[in-house]
């Protein structure tokens, strides 16, 4: 597995094109958070559970409504609208958009991953990419018996979020637990295998318009680049080593982030961003 | 490749099965676990009030979000989200009556601010709302039950000669005035307690759910 069979001729920025993207946006909506309760300019109010844009348009995080609704409470209409929005939005851009581009968490575990990767750590616990899916099951179950928001009690992605605007305590212990879970106990741990939110935007993923091709996967390398880099794996392989030629290049699995970062570190420039009707497939060749 | 390892575990019917097994058990241990921690960790402290329109604690916990709107629609900053160390339910807002009570501000801004209605939007009258009841518990301590003329509670009521009377009465040939709460109409704004002058409060708020208005009715729930 030759990692340079390609020379390296693209920068710095052409290679982490889509990654100092998302790291602007990620940071950008949080300024858009902070700048009301630190500088007193209100565009988002709120935090990520519900939240206000210019005092006007309500959004509220589907899976807290639903926990919400199923622990008995009759919602009222701007968390309802709110709801909408979100799943509007999400099914436009990629359910688990929101875990690469708006999770606070998102950084954190990509440091712990990166470091992972920098200090060799081999240590890996594994655990089933669908135990997060049960934990859905789980949370509704729980939040229906005890008639509680259940996983808000627990849920490190609002902790930090609302830390960060509302004051943190001792927060930041929960949010290290994470960091130091997935570099020491498991790789990719929390966003991959653990995560109910990230599992409940994959469900909407099922059915939203922005997707990553592997259209030129003509001129795969077969490097292993993007496997390296991605998060979720196993989403690449059924687009890139089709089982004929005219199996789709887009990669259908609701588990994909739409981080792009398989795009950045490809060499041959196989993948891009592109929506799900989208089956062409590139005829560019190799070199 | 990590791919291939993972497919030797879950292939064929035995594989499969383990899987099954592993993913319910962790289910159940986390779920289990999660319901135990809501047992323990989602109570009250006394001191600590919910903002008004507040639905009772056990329909509250099931309805906010904690998305911080109300703090963020207070204008005078009082109330604040719970930090996980904090004795109150994570993420759900609270005042302390006795570092800043509530202003009872007439267009009551915390309260449409909630998206879910965990504060109940039909309460646009303040003087409506009971987010507390301030209770008494000053027999030895109070400055007005041992004949000084001190009136800070009974001023500092914004509901004023109708949710805190000084009640005069004549202890052995002392003119005595007890400051005295009419549930009816305190809103548990926690003005009396913020105002007290005695090192610990002598008149408290204490939060709705701890609180007895239903006058006459006994534990049976006989009236």
């Amino acid at each position: 597995m030759g990692t340079h069979n390609v020379p390296a001729a693209r920068g710095f920025v052409r290679r982490n094109k889509w990654l100092l993207l998302r790291r602007f946006v990620q940071f950008s909506i949080l300024g858009l958070f902070m700048s009301g309760p630190f500088l007193g300019v209100w565009i988002l109010k709120g935090n990520l559970a519900s939240s206000t844009f210019l005092g006007e348009i309500p959004f509220t995080d589907p899976f807290i409504a639903l926990q919400s609704v199923v622990a008995g409470h009759e919602i009222a209409a701007p968390a309802i609208t709110g709801v909408a929005l979100i799943l509007a939005l999400y099914l436009l851009v990629g359910g688990r958009s929101f875990c690469a581009w708006v999770c606070p968490i998102n950084p954190v575990t990509d440091a712990a991953a990166s470091l992972r990767n920098i200090l060799g750590i081999k240590a890996n616990v594994r655990m089933s990419r669908y135990l997060r899916h049960g934990l859905v099951l789980v949370i509704l179950l729980v939040s229906y018996f005890m008639h509680d928001i259940a996983f808000e009690a627990v849920n490190p992605i609002t902790l930090l979020h609302r830390g960060i605007l509302f004051g943190m305590g001792v927060g930041w212990i929960a949010i290290l637990a994470v960091f130091l879970f997935d570099l020491f106990v498991a790789k990719h741990g929390w966003c991959g295998h653990i995560c109910p939110v990230g599992a409940f935007y994959g469900f909407i993923n099922r059915f939203s318009l922005a997707r990553v091709s592997a259209r030129d996967r003509a001129s795969c390398t077969d490097c292993g680049d993007c496997f390296r880099v991605c998060p979720e794996p196993q989403v690449i392989s059924p687009a890139l080593y089709p089982r004929n030629a005219l199996t789709s290049p887009v990669i259908a699995s609701s588990d994909c982030i739409n981080c792009g970062r398989c795009i950045d570190v490809c060499d041959p420039g196989v993948f891009n961003f592109t929506h799900r009707f989208d089956k062409t497939i590139g005829t560019k060749s190799v070199g | 490749m990590e791919a291939s390892k993972y497919k030797i575990r879950t292939e064929g019917r035995r594989g499969f099965l383990r899987l099954v097994a592993e993913v319910s058990g962790l289910m159940a241990v986390s779920g289990l676990a999660l319901a135990a921690y809501l047992k323990s960790a989602r109570h009250l402290v006394a001191t600590a009030i919910r903002p008004p329109g507040a639905l009772a604690e056990a329909d509250f916990q099931s309805a906010c979000v904690h998305c911080g709107l109300c703090v963020e629609a207070c204008p005078y900053d009082i109330l604040e989200l719970a930090r996980l160390e904090d004795p109150v339910p994570t993420g759900t807002p609270y005042f302390i009556a006795r570092e800043h009570a509530c202003e009872m501000c007439t267009d009551i801004p915390c309260v449409p601010a909630c998206p879910t209605g965990a504060l109940n939007h039909q309460l646009t009258d303040i003087k409506n709302a009971s987010m507390g009841l301030a209770v008494f518990i000053g027999a030895e301590t109070c400055y007005a039950m041992q004949g000084t003329s001190c009136r800070a509670c009974y001023m500092a009521c914004p509901v004023k000669d109708e949710a805190i009377t000084m009640a005069y009465f004549n202890d052995a040939g002392r003119n005595v005035f007890q400051p005295t709460v009419h549930s009816s109409a305190c809103t548990g704004c926690g003005k009396c307690e913020e105002a007290c002058i005695t090192a610990e409060a002598s008149i408290k708020v204490l939060p709705a759910a701890l609180v007895q208005r239903d006058i006459g009715t006994d534990i049976h729930g006989h009236s």
